[in-house]
């Protein structure tokens, strides 16, 4: 184990959570690659959230531990290394007076740090972030004024402008319109491959997404399957009869990606 | 009395200038912090917690200690008491506030009409600014120098955690701790403004400036400035109506801000009722002319 650790960027091992006697995961055991593509799916109420808080250290599982970049999360310090995108429903406050620029701000301070303010090279940066999502037209509008597309982009962009090396996204694309949707995983797929960064990708949309993934890792309570996108799409109808309780068909969507 | 005999007056009268300066401060810090109570959603809480801050101040005269540390030690156990109750029943938030501040405010009233001076009552219910002593406008001076530090200091975790608790959570920022400060700073504003609005009207210099420079701008730094100046200028304007002719002062100044709060909801630029309803009509206007 140890002779792999530089090359590991997340760690679940034998994780256990449970709310009151209701079991949300069980015995859950991974490792994500430094450099891949993760898709992690699962249906409603699978745990899939809870595994994601688990992971950044925002629930304590009752049971295993998480490990970042081989240290432990509750010692884990260097949380400029990872972005995370939340769901967008449940998190922020819609009517907030901000406007995009200032939203992707946001995500310097926790570099930029106690008693600083953001500098030109940090505002650089933003404009930086704000072109990598093609967001930079929108800086100057109001937040609450912008498209739940749009918004969800300007949320991506405040994850990358600290430079993460590893993006956490939560469902992203809920309540995103299909043709958003698609251009938002092209996006991914374009930041995954330029920036080198290690991706998760939180979703209960199997098909699109295996598109774009290089892995992909089924959830319910426990893992059921892990690995990449081609064994994946081998085994996958058996894989999600087993999984959904019912037969599901993949459905291969091709945008003529290469 | 004209503004012009006002502006005479303060230059002659000693307790007009400290009343006048006091409201300044309190129009301010009010603004200020406002801002973040109306924008976390907690304009109940901010009426909640200046009302708790009664009990403490009735105990402090009782002890002949300085009211200051009474009030921040009953707004604090208030805002506690609601925190633990709501999360430890199925009694929700706004209930649990509900029931703590008028249980709060009612100990106080026991406590001060005990005391047999009901004149210190109305005054700290209704404000009288022209009464200030020089050892209140010290401790208004030094409240409202904290809260500014603390709101410059401060400003991007309170903004992050403002915006997006969820994220500021993953940054490692303490939220609980970030609206507890909050609460304490909320009873210390309270404090600051018990000579000039009074504990009942507290709230409304907390929300109506805020809300105001809300409906004029889609910045929060822009909001924080609007909002003392509109602050300020309930304070002034407040105290000259008071002064003129014979009000609680307390009263005055809400009705000057809730006067301005009106303007803005009429005529702002880019909200007011006005402008949206002469655009949607020359939009109609135009859809039957093609």
């Amino acid at each position: 184990m140890n002779n792999n650790i530089g090359s590991i960027a997340i760690r679940v091992d034998d994780l256990s959570f449970h709310y009151g006697d209701k079991n949300v995961l069980q015995h859950v055991t991974m490792e994500i690659k430094k450099g891949s593509f993760l898709g992690l799916v699962g249906p409603n109420g699978s745990g899939k959230s809870t595994l994601i808080k688990c992971i950044l250290g925002l629930q304590k599982p009752q049971e295993g531990h998480v490990f970042l970049f081989g240290e432990k999360v509750n010692k884990f310090n260097d949380w400029d290394k990872v972005g995370y995108v939340s769901q967008k429903a449940n998190s922020f406050n819609t009517a907030f007076p901000a406007t995009a620029f200032e939203v992707v701000s946001m995500g310097l301070f926790g570099k930029v740090g106690l008693f600083r303010f953001l500098k030109a090279s940090d505002k650089n940066k933003v404009w930086e972030a704000l072109r990598s999502v093609k967001m930079d037209q929108y800086a100057h509008q109001n937040i609450g004024e912008l498209s739940g597309g749009q918004q969800q982009r300007i949320f991506i962009a405040r994850a990358l402008v600290s430079d993460p090396e590893l993006l956490i996204l939560d469902e992203p694309t809920v309540g995103v319109d299909t043709e958003s949707s698609d251009s938002f995983y092209k996006m991914l797929k374009e930041l995954h491959r330029e920036n080198n960064m290690t991706l998760v990708l939180v979703t209960h949309d199997v098909g699109v997404m295996t598109n774009y993934v290089t892995d992909v890792a089924c959830l319910n309570k426990q893992i059921h399957f892990h690995g990449n996108t081609k064994e994946f799409e081998e085994s996958s109808s058996e894989n999600m009869s087993a999984f959904y309780g019912h037969h599901v068909h993949v459905l291969h969507h091709d945008h003529g990606h290469e | 009395m004209s503004i012009f005999e006002f502006f005479q007056a303060l230059f002659q009268y000693e307790f007009l200038q400290k009343a006048l300066f006091t409201s300044v401060v309190v129009g301010i810090i009010c603004g200020i912090v406002g801002c973040f109570i109306i924008l976390r959603g907690m304009a109940l809480m901010g009426d909640a917690i200046s009302h708790a801050v009664l009990p403490g101040v009735a105990i402090s005269y009782m002890l002949g200690i300085n009211f200051f540390f009474g009030a921040v030690i009953t707004g604090v156990l208030t805002a506690i008491g609601i925190g633990y109750v709501s999360q430890n029943s199925r009694i929700k938030h706004d209930m649990a506030i509900g029931i703590m501040f008028t249980s709060m405010f009612a100990v106080g009233i026991v406590i001060i009409t005990m005391m047999k001076s009901s004149a210190d009552l109305y005054h700290i219910l209704f404000g009288n600014v022209l009464a200030v002593r020089m050892s209140d406008m010290w401790i208004t001076l030094g409240i409202g120098v904290l809260v500014i530090g603390l709101v410059v200091l401060f400003y991007k975790e309170l903004l992050v955690s403002t915006f997006d608790p969820t994220m500021a959570q993953s940054y490692g920022l303490p939220n609980k701790w970030i609206h507890y400060c909050l609460m304490a700073v909320l009873t210390m504003v309270t404090v600051a403004s018990l000579q000039t609005v009074g504990i009942v009207l507290v709230v409304a210099m907390l929300i109506t400036p805020a809300a105001t420079a809300y409906l004029l701008t889609n910045r929060l730094s822009v909001m924080i400035y609007l909002s003392a100046l509109i602050g300020v200028i309930s304070s002034v304007f407040g105290l000259y109506f008071s002064f003129t002719y014979n009000l609680a002062s307390g009263a005055t100044i809400v009705l000057v801000s809730a006067f301005l709060f009106a303007l803005a909801f009429f005529f702002s630029p880019s909200q007011g009722i006005v402008w949206k309803a002469h655009k949607s009509r020359k939009n109609r206007l135009e859809l039957l002319e093609k």
